[in-house]
């Protein structure tokens, strides 16, 4: 039990967070600009290399360095928005889709020009002793500060959607972008929170990615299938729907390997991503609005 | 002269992984430039193929499944047939939904089909990949004549797909898919089966991808999971479709020819630079890829060889009198 709690539970939950972080932007994007985009993944891989880059110069713990790589995903965002979505919005979405994805080699690309291709760890890189409770749990302090951040955030985000102006508009935008432009609101200002929002937690999520193994160029485009099957099960346009299929995907794909029969892990390791696509296929097959009644576009 | 023949040859290997791309870009087509269907796991389709033509045909061995030695051109039914079923199973998933839905699910494919042929060593033989795969008309020929064999023989299956993809195009089912894409709504009010169509379509383009990954087995006869690099091919057929001109067959081959020739130049001058440069430059390829795509998607939509619909002619056209200009 203790180590079901210790091996499978808390890496589980931890790298839930990422998926949580990374999906809000994903179904954000979805809900308002309607089209999934691609290169998020490689958003984060931005973000996880923008404190890589911070921690070379500066002598503090790489999560104090996080504004760097935020910062760092955030312009990217932006400039991408402005200089090769924009042009394309009064087009099929599907024409944004293939753009996107054309900057995900984009970024990949960069981050191999500045950075190269092999794999690099945040600080000394050696094994932190774990944080010890009760005598039992034993959690890595990276998971628990993982944990917390999405949870701090989660909150932040839910007071910012429900009581803030701008959060309110872009949920008007998400629910019907027509009405809302006749109401008179700021459209474009929408997109800009938007992507601020997205590319800033898929810098957080990049980081915690990058900090639980290492940083290396394929860093986020591995984890944008399970962060696609996420954004589907919460439903698109609901951030908090995201937040929990995140979790749930993130469970899901690490629980799948604990020997729940027998002493064999129940499905093989390396097929943990296997089970997320799993999911979003019966997903799209059962319920394509996902669990919290998202928009199905 | 050895210069010469030298030069003579490194044209015809890039002609035959011209002509590889020259059919993927074909079956992009139809799925995207005839049905704007999205796929965005074209070397899952690729790699289906290459790993069925190379188990049909190679002899038996104990590292993996094998030991059927069938003729190449069953191979290659072989990869068809199974890229086909394949993508009819994402497609009959994923078409009633938005485009975007389609492109995760063929990226998720993709991604669990390097998955299973890196683990299932019984099937692939792991990473070690599947060797002594036959080529085509391999036992009369060797060496350098067997490459000009072997360009003839893609560049024949690249002429029957084009015509095939021609005929498609022109056909009535050609013009309900095209009506299909450009106004959905209008299409399905006039009664056409929407989702079967698109189908169907993704069915046609996924079984030529597999036969191109297929033909590509067969010209370097060794298959590692490294062949299916997940991004380049998927990536690089896109781009040449959109450049060569979308709903366009002849515009699919141009666009492969061309984005594929830049490709291999740029390799000769990268390679010349010294080894710190030489790997560098191989992103900034990459880059350039990318933005290349941006361009053409921003400005350059149509491409070099545009869609032209075919005229429409009625059955009682002759008796009509000619409209007046």
């Amino acid at each position: 039990m203790i180590d079901f709690i210790n091996f499978y539970l808390f890496p589980a939950l931890a790298i839930g967070s990422v998926y949580a972080l990374g999906a809000v932007g994903i179904s954000m994007i979805f809900g308002i600009l309607r089209f999934a985009h691609f290169a998020h993944g490689d958003l984060m891989t931005l973000g996880a290399y923008g404190v890589l880059a911070a921690a070379a110069v500066l002598p503090f713990n790489s999560v104090l360095l996080l504004p760097f790589g935020i910062v760092l995903a955030i312009v990217a965002a932006l400039l991408v928005d402005k200089i090769f979505y924009q042009p394309l919005r009064q087009l099929p979405t599907i024409y944004t889709v293939i753009s996107s994805f054309g900057v995900a080699l984009i970024f990949r690309s960069l981050v191999q020009l500045v950075w190269g291709s092999q794999n690099q760890v945040y600080g000394s890189g050696g094994v932190r002793p774990p944080l010890i409770f009760f005598d039992a749990i034993r959690v890595s302090a990276l998971h628990v500060q993982a944990i917390v951040a999405t949870a701090v955030i989660a909150l932040c985000l839910h007071f910012f959607l429900s009581r803030t102006k701008t959060g309110r508009s872009m949920r008007a935008v998400s629910d019907d972008p027509e009405l809302a432009q006749v109401a008179g609101l700021d459209t474009e200002k929408v997109v800009r929170w938007t992507w601020i929002i997205g590319a800033a937690l898929a810098a957080v999520a990049g980081l915690f990615a990058g900090m639980d193994t290492s940083a290396h160029p394929n860093l986020g485009w591995n984890l944008l299938l399970p962060m696609f099957a996420a954004a589907i099960l919460g439903g698109i346009g609901k951030p908090m729907g995201a937040m929990a299929g995140g979790f749930i995907i993130g469970l899901a794909e690490e629980l799948s390997s604990y020997p729940w029969i027998g002493d064999q892990a129940l499905i093989s390791p390396s097929y943990k991503t296997a089970v997320a696509f799993v999911i979003m296929i019966v997903l799209l097959i059962v319920r394509p609005q996902g669990l919290f009644k998202g928009r199905l576009l | 002269m050895t210069e010469l023949s030298g030069l003579f040859f490194y044209l015809v290997s890039v002609l035959i992984a011209g002509g590889i791309y020259a059919l993927l870009c074909l079956a992009l087509n139809i799925q995207w430039g005839m049905g704007g269907l999205f796929n965005a796991g074209i070397v899952g389709f690729f790699a289906i193929g290459a790993y069925t033509s190379a188990i049909l045909t190679t002899p038996e061995t104990a590292k993996h499944l094998g030991g059927f030695e069938l003729p190449i051109f069953a191979g290659l039914i072989g990869a068809a047939i199974i890229a086909g079923v394949t993508g009819w199973a994402v497609a009959r998933i994923c078409v009633r939904l938005k485009s975007d839905y389609l492109a995760m699910a063929s990226i998720g494919i993709a991604e669990i089909l390097r998955l299973v042929i890196v683990n299932e060593s019984w099937l692939t033989n792991g990473s070690l990949g599947i060797s002594g795969i036959p080529r085509p008309f391999g036992e009369y020929t060797a060496g350098r004549p067997a490459d000009l064999v072997f360009l003839a023989y893609v560049w024949l299956i690249v002429l029957i797909v084009y015509l095939v993809a021609t005929r498609l195009y022109n056909s009535p089912w050609g013009r309900s898919l095209r009506a299909i894409r450009d106004n959905e709504a209008s299409a399905a009010a006039a009664g056409k089966n929407v989702e079967r169509f698109r189908t169907q379509t993704f069915v046609i383009g996924c079984a030529f991808m597999g036969v191109a990954g297929a033909l590509s087995a067969h010209y370097f006869r060794f298959l590692s999971p490294s062949a299916t690099d997940p991004l380049l091919v998927t990536f690089l057929v896109w781009v040449m479709l959109m450049a060569g001109g979308s709903g366009n067959n002849r515009g699919a081959i141009v666009g492969a020819l061309g984005i594929w020739a830049l490709w291999s130049v740029t390799e000769i001058f990268t390679n010349r630079l010294p080894p710190e440069w030489a790997t560098r430059s191989s992103f900034i390829r990459m880059l350039l890829v990318g933005l290349l795509l941006q361009y053409v998607l921003q400005k350059f939509r149509a491409g070099i060889l545009p869609e032209k619909s075919p005229p429409l002619h009625f059955e009682d056209e002759a008796e009509r009198p000619a409209p007046e200009k």
